[in-house]
This record gives structure tokens, C-alpha cells and sequence, in this order.
């Protein structure tokens, strides 16, 4: 029979795509997975991982279970190695058509982004980008809504459903929009990376996921492009997204942008963090864009974010202000980004950041 | 050879943002700019005619004072002009708009050596799907993420964002691109270009035009027949303000160390 997307009642259980790269799996799939496993917890049906690769190591299909899949479907295929937008989406979609899983998340990755869209499409489904917040319970979207909403969500009607409630921010933030995709299955949606928590490991779970070897169609001619080279940044990047202390840099280091950055490492260095930047300091090239926060950087959120002489514009904010503690210097007191701080300091931030740094090494030293 | 080129008018984010009261957005009471990363497309397609002398058509689909935008893209070079408006095709989710886009695409016509641009994402709606959508109604490869081309008759090579690196990718023609906004900095509008601008063909295609097509359905295409719906949209509450502290000296910093401290933040 052929494939008909909008036989809803057909489809069944939650899916992930669990992207690796060079053979490895991205901590992003661990993230999804947990979200996921609470999807199908609350629908009470399967948790599968989707993996696509090349001879990829079994403890690693195996470790998607400690994250929560009951079964992971394993596509192994030369062709399967590095990404390709056509090779992905027809293995994929094959799979789809075949298993028809009602819920389907991806990485909001620059490849889970490039992936999507094109399955959706094939599919004719909708896909929901860049979600940050996902909910089948009617009940468990109102809780969300009241801490994070200005809606009287008592005094509001909800239609009551399980369609999968996909949240995600537009207009740079400055408005939350709900999607749901009523008519269609799957479900589709990219998740932003470092937004879902991953839950820990557990061992019992990782022993008793079923691997599933899928049987892959496919040969050159699916492929209409050549890759001819995978090239790494040279340098290490910063690791953002898994730091516990992010210390991060605006265009108020521009006076002495070598001090400030050494005063912003120095800082880090004490908090046991890393350091992060405003896109100013990106665009004018004082610092590698991979240290960038915020709507087209990363989205951070911390136990500790410091914020020297940034201004918090809503593009920032939309990176970090999810953070738990916001330490704040700025020298000018109407600066937007004391809305959000939990602590603020006006002043500048070549006198405070020394002082703190000084006041957290003794503050330590006597523990 | 010939490029298409995929540009959307979206309201400046940067500046002030109208929210409603019903939590959308106020479109009207917002300034308009052409979206940053399709400027990036136009001026790499305005750089292959420089090169080699092809055409460049833009496309928009939009309300009809996108034409003022269009206007500005032909006075900075391009050759043609295409709006695509109608009240059908309001209230599209990207599927529904990549389904109209691909149908205007197809009505200009593909040749073999064409390529298509889109921008990666535009500022408004933020979900960088169009692109990859309007390749696969039009069943052409793509590439996305794009920061660097080269052209060489009908194979083109490209070099594809990763988060911590890139791929080169080599495809033939036809194929979509979707540009970064560091691809390149786009040039202004000529004098000259200015003068020529409303002699330039400028088509509106409309329901009717486009109706034909097969990928014009009333279930697949507009408000109706798109996919997604939204649910609810809202706005985020202002974090509650946090303490700010008095004075930015020695007392003050050791102050905040302290609370730190006692709170175990640190
Ligand atoms: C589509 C789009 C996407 C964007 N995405 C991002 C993004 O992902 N991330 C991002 O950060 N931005 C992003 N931006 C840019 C954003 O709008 C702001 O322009 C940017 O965040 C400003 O950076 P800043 O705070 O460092 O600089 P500014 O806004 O210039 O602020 C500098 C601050 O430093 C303070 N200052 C100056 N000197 C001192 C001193 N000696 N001591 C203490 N304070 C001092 C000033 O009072 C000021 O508040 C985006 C914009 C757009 C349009
Ligand atoms: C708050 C909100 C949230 C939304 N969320 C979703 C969602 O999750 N999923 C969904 O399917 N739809 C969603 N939509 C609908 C979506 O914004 C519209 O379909 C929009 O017309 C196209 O999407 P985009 O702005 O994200 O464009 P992108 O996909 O980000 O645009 C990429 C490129 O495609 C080209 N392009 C896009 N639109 C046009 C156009 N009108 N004319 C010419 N070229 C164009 C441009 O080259 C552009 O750079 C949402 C809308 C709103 C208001």
C-alpha cells in the first residue's frame, strides 16, 4: 500500500535520529533521546534511536539505550559514512514509510537542518524548526506555560489532545510560538542542540536495547553530489554547550580587547569555565565565532553566566538567559542586560572583573 | 545559464518589535528590510553575471509592497523581477510556501545550467527550511549552509558550513544553494541601476498563474493547506529583576563573593 502521511492513526512510537559524525555519536542525540523517552513515556510506546553510519562501533548503538531507546534502528552502508542530503533522506524516509513512528526528532544541527526539511518535504509532513520545549500532555504544556508565559493559563481554554505540542522561538526571541502538525505523521521537528537535558546513564537500559540491522537501498546514482573534502577548524573549539561556567565578553572590551579577554579567561579560569562572547565581538573579529552566544550562536545555559560589558540585546538573551545564576558588569545602569541578571554590577568592567577575581581565589582558598 | 534568486522581505528584528496583544506580531508598525542572508544570495548570483554574463531573476513571495524591495534588487543588477502574491497563498507554513515558491520556479523555467539560490534562514520565521523544501519539490540536489562558490560550467563547488569546520561538496547544475550571510558583502544599487530599475520586467504571479501547476492544490498550499498550525504563540515574561548592587568597588565585589559563597553558586 503506498505511504499516505496523512493516516494518522497508522503511525506509532517515538523516534530520534541520532547523528554521528566520523563515527561517533553527537552528545545532541543523548539530549533528544531523553526528551524523547519522556514523549513516550506519557503515549506509552516504543523510544527508537536512528542511526545512519558505517561500521559503527556496537557499544556506541548499544549506549543510545543507557539514554533511554528501547530499540535502535542501525542503517550500515558505505555510502552511509559521511552525510549527504540524498543519500540521508531516502534511507530515512525508506525507513519512515516502512515503520511510520508518529513522533520523529532531529538535531536542529547544520546537518539535522539541511536533513529535516528535505524529509518533511518528501514526506509531506510539516516539520517544526529550532524547537526548545516539546510536550504531548495537555497538562504538563500548561505547567510549562505558566512559568514561562505571560497567558492566564487558568483562564484559558486548551484543546485537549496528544498531538506533539513543539515550542520554539521566532522573530529573534521576541515571540514563543506552539506548533502542532494535527493532520500529518510523523510528527516532525529539530531540536536545538543544549536545550534538553540529558538524564543519566543507565547501565540496565544500555544492555537490554535491541539493535535492529536495517536493510539499506541505495547505490551511487541515489547521490547527486560529490564530497570531496570534511575539514576541521584547525584549533580546538571551546566547548559552550557542556560548560558549567560561561564568563562571556561584549563590545565593552573594545578599549583594550587583548586585556579584556585575558581578564574574561583569567575570570573563567577561577570558576573552572570556559569563555563566551557577544556576536559584536565575533563580527569585529576579536574573538573565533565558535565563543559566540545567543540566537545565531549557542544556547548556553550554565550554572554560572558572567556578562562583561554586553548589552543584552534580545539576540544575546535568547542564549543565556535560561542560565541559573547571571552576574552582570556593565557601566552603563540602563544596559538591558541588568533585566535579567540575578546579580548586577555598574561599573567598569576593567576595575570589577580584577576585584572579583580576586575575591573568588581568597573566597576559595579559605574553604 | 540563468540564476534564481529567493528573497523575502521580513520585518527588522533588530529594531523595535510590535508584539499584539494576542501575542503575534504587529507587522504593519514594523520597519521592512530585505532579509540579510538573501542579500548574500543576490550579490553571489549579481558575481556569476559579472563572470559570465548570465541572467539573475528574484523572486518573492509576499504582500504587494515587496515590489519596492524587488525594485531595489533589479537597480542593484538583477535582470527580472518575479512577485508572487495572492490571497490563496496567505498564511503559508513552509511546506505550503516551498510548494508555491517551486511552482513560480518552474513557471520562469529550469534550464540545465541554472542554479537556484535561497538564503539559508530568514530573520522572521527563523527555520531555514524553504530552501531544502523548494530543492525537493523541484527534485534537485542542494547544498546549504553555502560560505564560498565556484562555477565552472555546469559543476559547481562549494564550500558547506559545519559547526567546527566544513565540507567541499562538488554538484552539477541544476542545484540549490542556500547562502550564509558571510558568503560575501552585497553590493549597493548603481546611479545608474537606480535609473534602469522600473524599466526592468517585474511579473506578479497570482493564483491564477500559478494554478495550473499540480503543486498548486488548495489542500497543499496556504493557510488551509499547511501542515503545521500554530497551537498558541505568547511572549516570553520579563525575568524578574535580580539585585542590583550598590557601588563598584572593593566592598561591593567582595559583598557579591559572599552571597555567592553562602548560596554554594561558587
Ligand atoms: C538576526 C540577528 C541575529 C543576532 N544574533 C546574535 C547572537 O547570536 N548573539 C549576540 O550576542 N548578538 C546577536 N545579534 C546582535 C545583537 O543584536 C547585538 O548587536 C549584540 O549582541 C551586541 O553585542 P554587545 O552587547 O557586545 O555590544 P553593545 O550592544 O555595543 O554593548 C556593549 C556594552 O558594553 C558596555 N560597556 C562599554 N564599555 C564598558 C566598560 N569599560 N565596562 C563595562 N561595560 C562597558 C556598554 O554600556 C554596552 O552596554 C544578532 C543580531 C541580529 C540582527
Ligand atoms: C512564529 C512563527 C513560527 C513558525 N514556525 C514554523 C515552523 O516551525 N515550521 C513551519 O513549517 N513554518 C513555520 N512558520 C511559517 C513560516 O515562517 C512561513 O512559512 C514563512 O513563509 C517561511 O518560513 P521562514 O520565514 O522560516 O523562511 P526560511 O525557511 O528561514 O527561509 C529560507 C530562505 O527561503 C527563501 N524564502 C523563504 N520565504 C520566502 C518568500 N516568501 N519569498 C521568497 N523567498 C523566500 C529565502 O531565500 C530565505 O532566505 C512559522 C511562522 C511564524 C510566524
Amino acid at each position: 500500500m503506498a505511504f499516505n502521511s496523512s493516516d494518522t492513526a497508522a503511525f506509532k512510537g517515538v523516534w530520534v535520529f541520532c547523528e554521528q559524525r566520523e563515527g561517533v555519536i553527537m552528545s545532541t542525540s543523548y539530549q533528544l533521546l531523553s526528551e524523547g523517552r519522556k514523549l513516550a513515556n506519557d503515549l506509552g510506546v516504543e523510544l527508537c534511536g536512528v542511526v545512519l553510519g558505517k561500521d559503527i562501533k556496537e557499544e556506541y548503538l548499544k549506549a543510545l539505550g543507557g539514554y533511554g531507546a528501547d530499540k535502535v534502528y542501525y542503517c550500515n552502508h558505505e555510502l552511509l559514512d559521511v552525510y549527504t542530503t540524498d543519500a540521508y533522506t531516502k534511507v530515512i524516509c525508506d525507513l519512515v514509510e516502512d515503520k511510520k513512528p508518529e513522533i520523529f526528532l532531529i538535531g536542529a544541527t547544520n546537518i539535522g537542518r539541511d536533513l529535516g526539511p528535505r524529509c518533511a518535504a518528501r514526506l509531506h509532513t510539516g516539520l517544526t524548526a529550532d524547537c526548545t520545549h516539546l510536550d504531548v500532555d495537555v497538562a504538563k504544556y500548561k505547567e510549562f506555560l505558566k512559568t514561562t508565559s505571560t497567558i492566564d493559563v487558568d483562564n484559558t481554554v486548551f484543546e485537549e489532545n496528544t498531538n506533539l505540542k513543539m515550542t520554539r522561538p521566532a522573530f529573534g526571541g521576541h515571540l514563543m510560538a506552539t506548533i502542532i502538525c494535527p493532520r500529518f505523521r510523523p510528527q516532525m521537528s529539530t531540536v536545538r542542540p543544549g536545550v534538553m537535558q540529558t538524564q543519566p546513564y543507565d547501565e540496565a537500559g544500555a544492555a537490554k536495547t535491541v539493535i535492529e540491522n536495517v536493510n539499506v537501498a541505495l547505490s551511487k546514482d541515489d547521490i547527486h553530489v560529490d564530497v570531496i573534502e570534511v575539514k576541521k577548524a584547525a584549533k580546538k573549539l571551546v566547548d559552550l554547550i557542556g560548560a558549567d561556567v560561561v564568563v562571556s565578553v561584549g563590545r565593552g572590551i573594545s578599549k583594550d580587547v587583548e586585556g579584556g579577554i585575558k581578564l574574561a579567561e583569567e575570570l573563567a579560569g577561577v570558576l573552572g569555565g570556559v569563555v563566551g562572547s557577544s556576536r559584536a565581538c565575533v563580527d569585529a573579529g576579536w574573538i573565533g565565532a565558535d565563543h559566540q552566544v545567543g540566537q545565531t550562536g549557542k544556547t548556553v545555559h550554565p550554572r554560572i553566566y558572567v556578562a562583561l560589558g554586553i548589552s543584552g540585546a534580545i539576540q544575546h538573551l535568547a542564549g543565556m538567559q535560561d542560565s541559573e545564576c547571571i552576574i552582570a558588569v556593565n557601566k552603563n545602569e540602563s544596559a538591558p542586560i541588568f533585566d535579567v541578571a540575578s546579580y548586577g554590577i555598574v561599573g567598569d568592567l576593567y576595575k570589577v572583573t580584577p576585584m572579583l577575581i580576586e575575591a573568588i581565589r581568597a573566597a576559595k582558598a579559605a574553604k | 545559464m540563468k540564476a534564481i534568486v529567493c528573497v523575502k522581505q521580513v520585518p527588522d528584528t533588530s529594531g523595535v518589535v510590535a508584539v499584539k496583544e494576542d501575542g503575534t506580531m504587529d507587522r504593519a508598525a514594523m520597519a521592512t528590510i530585505t532579509n540579510h542572508d538573501d542579500l548574500a544570495a543576490v550579490e553571489a548570483a549579481l558575481r556569476i553575471k559579472d563572470a559570465t554574463g548570465c541572467k539573475v531573476v528574484v523572486v518573492s513571495m509576499g504582500p504587494p509592497p515587496a515590489e519596492g524591495m524587488l525594485r531595489e534588487l533589479l537597480a542593484m543588477g538583477c535582470d527580472e523581477a518575479v512577485l508572487v502574491s495572492a490571497r490563496e497563498f496567505g498564511g503559508s507554513d513552509t511546506y505550503a510556501t516551498s510548494q508555491i515558491l517551486a511552482a513560480a520556479i518552474k513557471k520562469i523555467g529550469v534550464d540545465d545550467d541554472d542554479i537556484v539560490f535561497c538564503g539559508r534562514q530568514a530573520i522572521d520565521g527563523d527555520t531555514a527550511q524553504v530552501g531544502p523544501q523548494i530543492a525537493e519539490k523541484l527534485g534537485m540536489p542542494q547544498v546549504s549552509y553555502v560560505a564560498e562558490i565556484n562555477v565552472d560550467g555546469k559543476a559547481v563547488t562549494v564550500k558547506r558550513l559545519l559547526e567546527d569546520g566544513y565540507m567541499t561538496i562538488k554538484v552539477q547544475t541544476p542545484c540549490l544553494l542556500t547562502c550564509v550571510k558571510e558568503l560575501n558583502d552585497a553590493r549597493y544599487m548603481s546611479v545608474g541601476g537606480i535609473m534602469e530599475c522600473y524599466q526592468k520586467p517585474l511579473e506578479v504571479y497570482n493564483y491564477e498563474t500559478l494554478k495550473d501547476d499540480p503543486l498548486i492544490d488548495v489542500t497543499t498550499i496556504g493557510l488551509k493547506g499547511s501542515p503545521t498550525n500554530v497551537y498558541k504563540s505568547f511572549s516570553p515574561p520579563v525575568k524578574g529583576a535580580g539585585m542590583m548592587m550598590e557601588g563598584a568597588d572593593k566592598a561591593t565585589v567582595e559583598k557579591l563573593v559572599s552571597i555567592l559563597n553562602d548560596k554554594h553558586i561558587i
